[in-house]
């Protein structure tokens, strides 16, 4: 295993983590744009511009871009976050020249007015699907409640609205603003030729213009926001709270990340002994999340309508409960020990080494060995957790209810 | 891509399949035990997943709250499921781990606590998963076409029936494991860094005392095949089709698995170009090969919003009885690349390989290598599939929608 960077003049960063055994070579580009970087007017253009640029270039058409990704064999996809944007490519070794110089056109899309609005229904059915699918809009909801007028406030998707009123010149300016080689990384892990990588890259994407680009960063305040959100078509109720967390380049994060599991994961957790196992709820969990400038404590609740103020009392008296008394010396050893297995059985793929590596680099311009990351968990004191219950008290989190109920409790 | 798959036979009939990976530093399990949902009595539908509940609430030396704790010291990643043939449970782990988790597991299927206590929790853990799934209304609709295209009872879906599952009692649960879980029928598969002499002996110690019983007769009934519509204020219309197809197992079977990939595998497929990229009709479509040991069939899906509900259902059919038409050999070529690759990653995934041996042992009584499998995608040809296909066109579909708007099915 090891590790190789390379930057080209106009600031597209190349890194790699190069592991001659593996049977498959994992690409991307990470893009440093997401919601929190559009405004009213450009609302869903990341997300909606990450659908476009499987749409053709001035060498190829959508329908080529779709066939040469087949034709290689290749598992590829897209996403957006409030932060990033993610174009991927899974191919076997000797495919990597071709899946690189796809991966580069696509970069530079047509964006040509007809695809645009063909693209557009097919987003405006994404939103569609969402709405109709659990947790019924309450994430973005609580987002926005939590965020309130901070950038990560903003939904990925956007609205049918904003979408809707999307124009291709917008998303032109968008792009222009957003692309630029140095807000960009490639990334590889996996069996990669990285010499061979860059002189690609370098042939690709050297002429790209580079130019400034920026991102507000601010901290989050408290907030303890409590709204409820009606929604009919749901049979159940769902419940989402946010505390501020440590950001991505808080070295605490490691400790948040054991608490998170200590208090909400999926199995073994206060949240799942209390409410899973005995099945009063769905769903119980928590999860830490890192942003730059900020991060948060996410929590969710599901269950029946009529149990829910039962359950989210019981979920508030945990979160006190963990805030006096912090956690025991059991619990951590356990969370390490989930945490440290869940990363080595992960680290197998090298596309799940590729997303790690990738996000590491562009959150905190830093490379972690899957070693290094297993140290960082082991290395987590009692005090460590104590120190971020104390900086990110639980809480203190702001509360989005969706689903039948037209009024819920507040817990006290 | 040299393979070899180690079998073991037990004299209770119990079956252990492993495939060593050395290159991997992880081993996965996976126990399937012949107690599906399609063994639930008629009056007591749900009865296997709460077994499941229940069977996970202490074994052997330890309680409840022992097993789990016992398992994430371990760094167990670990589920348990009830499919209609058979309740799984799968673990992933750092190969060092295997032996003491499989201990666990040894434990888990033969000496299970079942406490009276938590009978109450499982209960309301298992209405839990039923209420879950009237908001999932993609799978509403797909079960809905699965019950009525397979029958009773390989068309169930495990969650059950509210009225049954509130009648469920200990008894029943006892009885159902006494009946179901045994060793003849069960399938331990374990892939990844292993040793397999020490394996075999461990598996042998530790299941070996596990007493064989009789395979229960099962009556199968087909399904109805006709035509649903499920009122719903959604803002989209779920769209679910099927039709007759070959059983995996069948000597065809790679032939209709290839041609529905034309149909639906990768960004440039049939469905995929005409439904989504062409028309902007959805942001979901998809068909696969889908199989019971019985029979099987091909299931399709889209969710789009009302207006566009009805163009989306005759694309989708259009497409479908052109499949008949037959394949042409640029789309083959894709679609072997895709498959030979999907083979050569698979190689990273103790538990995907796994879950992949086991599925093989059940439908096959045999364990296909992966070069074998590279060799049968390799031997396709668009005449051995062109010939399937008009041999077997698309054809008897069954449709099952769930939206605002029943839609018109132009057969």
């Amino acid at each position: 295993m090891r590790f190789r960077e390379h930057c080209l003049d106009n600031g597209l960063e190349i890194i790699a983590e190069c592991n001659p055994a593996a049977y498959s070579a994992a690409f991307a580009f990470f893009v440093k744009t997401g919601s929190r970087d559009e405004d009213d007017a450009t609302s869903g253009v990341s997300h909606f511009l990450e659908h476009m640029t499987f749409k053709g270039t001035p060498s190829r058409s959508a329908a080529d871009v779709n066939r040469q990704l087949d034709e290689l064999g290749a598992y590829s996809n897209a996403f957006t976050s409030e932060e990033q944007t993610v174009y991927y490519v899974a191919v076997l070794p000797e495919f990597q020249d071709p899946a690189i110089d796809l991966l580069c056109d696509i970069m530079r899309p047509s964006l040509r007015a007809d695809d645009f609005e063909m693209e557009k229904q097919v987003i405006l059915e994404e939103i569609a699907k969402y709405e109709d699918q659990p947790p019924f809009g309450a994430h973005e909801k609580s987002m926005a409640v939590h965020f309130g007028a901070h950038p990560l406030a903003r939904s990925v998707l956007g609205t049918q609205d904003t979408v809707s009123a999307l124009t291709p010149e917008r998303m032109r300016a968008y792009f222009d603003l957003r692309y630029a080689p140095n807000n960009m990384t490639l990334v590889a892990a996996g069996n990669v030729d990285f010499d061979q990588l860059v002189r690609l890259a370098s042939e690709k994407c050297g002429h790209w213009q580079s130019r400034p680009v920026d991102r507000l960063t601010p901290r989050a305040a408290a907030n303890r926001d409590f709204q409820v959100f009606p929604h009919d078509v749901a049979s159940q109720q769902y419940v989402i709270q946010i505390a501020n967390g440590p950001a991505a380049d808080e070295d605490s994060r490691y400790a948040s990340r054991v608490l998170s599991t200590v208090v909400g994961d999926d199995s073994g957790s206060r949240l799942f002994w209390k409410l899973i196992d005995t099945g009063r709820a769905e769903c119980a969990v928590m999860y830490s999340y890192e942003y730059q400038g900020t991060g948060i404590f996410l929590s969710m609740l599901c269950g029946v309508p009529d149990d829910t103020p039962d359950n989210l009392q019981e979920m508030f008296d945990t979160f006190r409960e963990v805030e006096i008394e912090g956690i025991t010396a059991e619990e951590l050893a356990q969370a390490q020990n989930k945490i440290c297995a869940h990363i080595v059985l992960q680290s197998e793929r090298p596309t799940n080494r590729l997303f790690s590596v990738g996000d590491n680099w562009v959150q905190r311009r830093a490379y972690q060995t899957v070693r290094e990351v297993i140290a960082a968990y082991q290395a987590v004191s009692l005090r460590d957790v104590q120190e971020v219950l104390r900086q990110y008290p639980l809480t203190t989190h702001s509360t989005v209810a969706v689903g039948p109920l037209r009024t819920l409790a507040r817990p006290a | 891509m040299t393979q070899s798959i180690q079998i073991h036979t037990y004299d209770n009939g119990l079956v252990l399949l492993a495939q060593p990976m050395d290159w991997l530093e992880s081993a996965a399990f996976s126990v399937l035990v012949p107690a599906g949902c399609s063994r639930d009595p008629a009056a007591r539908l749900g009865l296997g997943n709460m077994t499941c509940e229940m069977i996970q609430r202490g074994c052997g030396p330890r309680d409840s709250r022992q097993f789990v704790n016992d398992l994430e010291n371990l760094g167990v990643d670990h589920s348990a499921s009830v499919a209609v043939t058979h309740t799984s449970f799968g673990g992933a782990m750092p190969a060092d781990k295997l032996p003491p988790a499989v201990e666990i597991y040894a434990d888990l299927v033969q000496r299970p606590h079942f406490p009276a206590d938590q009978l109450e929790d499982a209960r309301l853990g298992c209405l839990q998963e039923l209420y879950s799934l009237e908001d999932d209304l993609a799978q509403r609709a797909m079960l809905e076409l699965r019950r009525r295209q397979y029958g009773d009872p390989l068309g169930r879906h495990s969650a059950g029936e509210l009225a049954a599952l509130e009648q469920i009692s200990l008894g029943d649960v006892q009885q159902h494991f006494a009946t179901h879980f045994r060793p003849n029928g069960t399938i331990l598969s374990v892939a990844g860094k292993l040793d397999f002499p020490r394996l075999r002996d461990q598996v042998g110690e530790l299941f070996g005392g596990w007493p064989a019983r009789t395979e229960p007769e099962l009556i199968d009934l087909p399904g109805d095949r006709v035509h649903h519509h499920i009122d719903h204020e959604s803002s989209q219309t779920h769209i679910a089709i099927s039709f007759p197809s070959v059983r995996y197992g069948d000597r065809d079977y790679y032939q209709a698995r290839g041609a529905i990939g034309v149909l639906s595998d990768g960004m440039s497929s049939r469905l995929f170009t005409e439904v989504r990229e062409n028309r902007g009709l959805c942001y979901a479509v998809y068909a696969q090969c889908h199989s019971v040991k019985q029979r099987g069939c091909v299931v399709c899906y889209a969710g789009t919003t009302t207006e566009r509900a009805q163009e989306t259902l005759d694309v989708i059919l259009q497409e479908l009885r052109q499949l008949a038409q037959g394949i042409q050999s640029d789309e083959l070529q894709r679609l072997q690349a895709r498959l030979k690759s999907a083979l050569i990653m698979q190689q990273e995934s103790s538990a995907a390989r796994a879950s992949s041996i086991a599925a093989d042992w059940y439908f096959l009584g045999r364990v296909q290598t992966m070069e074998e499998v590279r060799a049968i995608v390799e031997a396709l040809t668009c005449d051995s599939i062109n010939t399937y296909l008009a041999a077997n066109p698309p054809q008897d579909f069954l449709v099952v929608t769930l939206g605002q708007q029943a839609l018109e099915i132009s057969l």
